[in-house]
């Protein structure tokens, strides 16, 4: 019994060492940046980390007089982690922005605190319509799956797609994109003959693509979040709904620029609306697409340019009220903002505090030897269509 | 005559021995002591480390509830999150919906609900062996999740959103600090330790470890084997469901990763680094384990779980006896002077 008594004393030391905290800087601007660096969603995290690290290598790390610190933070995606850490970096760390959230569950549960704390959160990722709704402190810099479904739905129509299986990832975004997909599709006189569903952790496609394939569609409408689209395009291959003749559809992110490159020759064709392309032909991504390969040694994704627009808006928010971190004089700074990125121009919806951007329609082809989405349609500066009109 | 008579009192010297010997079982040492009041100490000397001290008592109440199975009734389990979980969705659930809405009250169904659930599924865990007990316990944990993920009720993926909990008992509402969330987890940790402390100490905890060595004979002297490992399962199991209880209350969000194998396997590997069969390895094995995984984390955010793993493979290599045995000597100047000090106390009494 003693002896084990004795563990308990070590472990008071260790607890005491452990927990004393650094000194706080002041004259600072801190930017907690709570991203999933392990786990299943973990290609997110290294997008939006790099993207970050570059945005900060051109742009310095100093604006209005004041210096800005990036505090990045691990939650593998799990929920009760964000909403821990943001708590502890809101409360101890004193940030005057939480950004990053790479999957909508993720960005919901620090919604309440955004409110509480009046601090800006700046969502990177995630892509629930809704996720604006939770706070008046939320803006966000990645897309939505509706703004992407809905033009899908409506190339599909023009292009003599009349039959189409729906498959998506069984949560928010899963069931945004389906919506927005499905109600558009069926408006026009068109059919889905099937809506499936998959699990969100450690999916199996197979079982699900049976079905799809027995339902003989003209094209088969996929969201699966990003990194799990190498696992579904290698499946879909497997079962041979490529040479069937099912046309790949859906939004950008199941041909998601990190892992188009090991996706094989079988994707040569799948085509997907999205609001970023490596490929898209501005000079300005060009640059930035090589810079971002020099840095980091791979190609930038979508998510990327999340998490650079992000701190592009922080960045400007900041000069506008000239460094003041007063979160309703930053959210008054970030609505209505417009620029040029990487993708093209887009700009926050003084509204609803979403992004507007052009939204492309792709499709896989082989460029220079190596797999890109190459942009051939552009619909320009749409509104998040998920939202409910007020 | 005189045979009855000696046997008579033969049995009740033997009573009185056995009541002896859990007596002294059930003396508080100093360290203990220590221990609870370094506990209530860290309330005003880590104000702002409450949130995941917070964390940590209750991944201790966790690792509590599976050191009642594992640690006195030797039954491993891989799935015992599905009882965290369970309780967690049930706080949730009561509060969104405003069934109860006092925590305290709430924390207690939600216990109850769990103590049901284990209830009903420790009769699945009477059968077989250890490695079909890790199967069974396993697949429930699995089946829950699954059932979560399904229902509407439960938000699925998303988790349940929008909870908002009452203040404590009326009074006392939870601040973004943790400050009331620490106390009131800390308070609830310590009021189930010291229950569970009776329990141990009690003739059935006793008689849990006599089946725990060797279940036959246990049998043959007369303890009922099922009824004590289903009372016990049960208990343990209500544990759980408040530790999960306790995280939704304190975060005012329950997710699908309340569920998660991961959790299962983590509260064991905390048990294992705290030692089982003294109810303070789950605490101490929180501390650690948590204060490690954070301290890991902020260092290197993207490699973190491969120290992890690194310092849990150095720990069982090296065996926490060995770690432990260069303490020894000190261990017993302090175990001296305890009896001492308790000899001196009954002497004067």
């Amino acid at each position: 019994m003693l002896r084990r008594q004795l563990v308990l004393g070590l472990a008071a030391g260790a607890a005491g060492a452990l927990l004393t905290s650094p000194a706080l800087a002041e004259d600072t601007i801190k930017i907690g940046l709570i991203i999933p660096m392990t786990g299943q969603q973990a290609s997110t995290g290294k997008q939006i980390e790099a993207a970050v690290k570059l945005y900060q290598a051109q742009h310095g790390t100093t604006v209005a007089g004041k210096k800005i610190e990036v505090i990045l933070k691990d939650d593998g995606a799990v929920p009760d982690n964000t909403k821990r850490i943001a708590q502890e970096l809101i409360v101890n760390d004193k940030v005057n922005f939480i950004a990053g959230f790479g999957i909508t569950p993720t960005a919901l549960a620090v919604a309440p605190l955004a409110t509480q704390a009046k601090i800006p959160e700046i969502v990177m990722a995630a892509g629930t319509s809704i996720i604006t709704e939770r706070s008046p402190y939320i803006a966000r810099t990645s897309f939505t799956l509706p703004q992407s479904s809905v033009i899908m739905a409506d190339w599909a129509l023009k292009n003599g797609i009349k039959k189409v299986v729906t498959l998506v990832s069984d949560y928010a975004p899963g069931a945004d994109a389906e919506k927005s997909f499905s109600d558009r599709i069926k408006a026009a006189g068109g059919e889905i003959v099937a809506a499936i569903r998959v699990p969100l952790a450690n999916p199996d496609f197979a079982p699900f693509l049976q079905r799809a394939a027995d339902a003989k569609p003209d094209a088969l409408f996929v969201f699966v979040p990003s990194g799990q689209g190498g696992t579904f395009v290698k499946q879909f291959v497997e079962r041979g709904l490529d040479k069937a003749g099912v046309k790949l559809i859906g939004p950008g992110d199941v041909t998601d620029d990190d892992l188009l490159p090991t996706m094989g020759d079988a994707i040569i064709g799948a085509v997907t609306a999205h609001m970023y392309s490596a490929s898209h032909p501005s000079q300005m991504n060009k640059d930035y697409v090589a810079a971002f390969e020099k840095a980091n040694g791979f190609r930038p994704n979508f998510m990327s340019v999340g998490g650079y627009d992000g701190m592009h808006l922080i960045y400007e928010a900041l000069k506008k009220t000239n460094g003041d971190t007063d979160g309703d004089k930053l959210m008054a700074a970030i609505k209505g903002m417009k620029w040029e990125s990487p993708r093209g121009p887009i700009s926050i919806d003084p509204d609803t505090r979403d992004i507007i951007q052009n939204i492309y329609i792709r499709k896989v082809e082989k460029v220079n030897g190596g797999l890109y989405n190459t942009e051939f349609q552009t619909f320009e500066n749409v509104k998040d269509p998920g939202k409910a009109p007020k | 005559m005189m045979a009855a008579e000696e046997s008579g009192d033969a049995s009740r010297t033997l009573v009185a021995q056995a009541n002896a010997a859990l007596a002294a079982r059930a003396r508080w040492s100093p360290l203990e002591i220590a221990f609870w009041l370094a506990a209530a100490a860290s309330i005003f000397l880590f104000p702002t480390k409450h949130l995941i001290l917070t964390e940590i008592a209750i991944l201790g109440l966790f690792a509590l509830s599976l050191d009642l199975l594992l640690g006195y009734a030797g039954i491993v389990s891989l799935g015992h999150a599905a009882f965290f979980g369970f309780g967690a969705y049930a706080a949730g659930l009561l509060a969104k919906y405003h069934v109860v809405n006092e925590p305290v009250l709430a924390l207690l169904a939600s216990g109850i609900a769990t103590m049901l659930l284990g209830f009903v599924t420790s009769f699945l865990v009477l059968r077989g062996s250890d490695l079909t007990r890790l199967m069974v316990t396993l697949g429930v944990a699995l089946v829950l999740r699954e059932i979560a993920n399904r229902l509407e009720i439960t938000g699925g993926a998303d988790g349940l959103q929008g909870i908002v909990m009452d203040p404590i008992l009326g009074r006392f509402s939870f601040d973004i600090y943790g400050h009331v969330a620490y106390v009131y987890s800390l308070i609830m940790l310590f009021a189930l330790f010291l229950v569970a402390r009776r329990i141990v100490n009690s003739p059935f905890g006793l008689s849990l470890r006599s089946l725990k060595g060797n279940p036959l004979r246990a049998a043959a002297i007369g303890i009922h084997v099922n009824g004590r490992l289903v009372a016990i399962y049960t208990i343990a199991a209500g544990y759980a469901g408040i530790a999960g209880a306790l995280l939704t209350q304190t975060t005012q969000f329950a997710s699908l990763s309340v569920l998660d194998f991961e959790r299962s396997a983590d509260v064991l590997l905390i048990l294992i680094i705290g030692g089982t069969g003294y109810l303070y390895g789950g605490l101490i094995g929180a501390v650690l384990f948590k204060l490690m995984q954070d301290w890991l984390a902020n260092l290197t955010p993207q490699y973190w779980q491969f120290w992890i793993g690194l310092i849990l493979v150095i720990i069982v290599l090296v065996g926490r006896d060995r770690i432990t045995r260069t303490t020894d000597p000190i261990r017993a100047l302090v175990q001296r002077a305890t009896d001492r000090v308790w000899s001196g106390v009954r002497g004067s009494g």
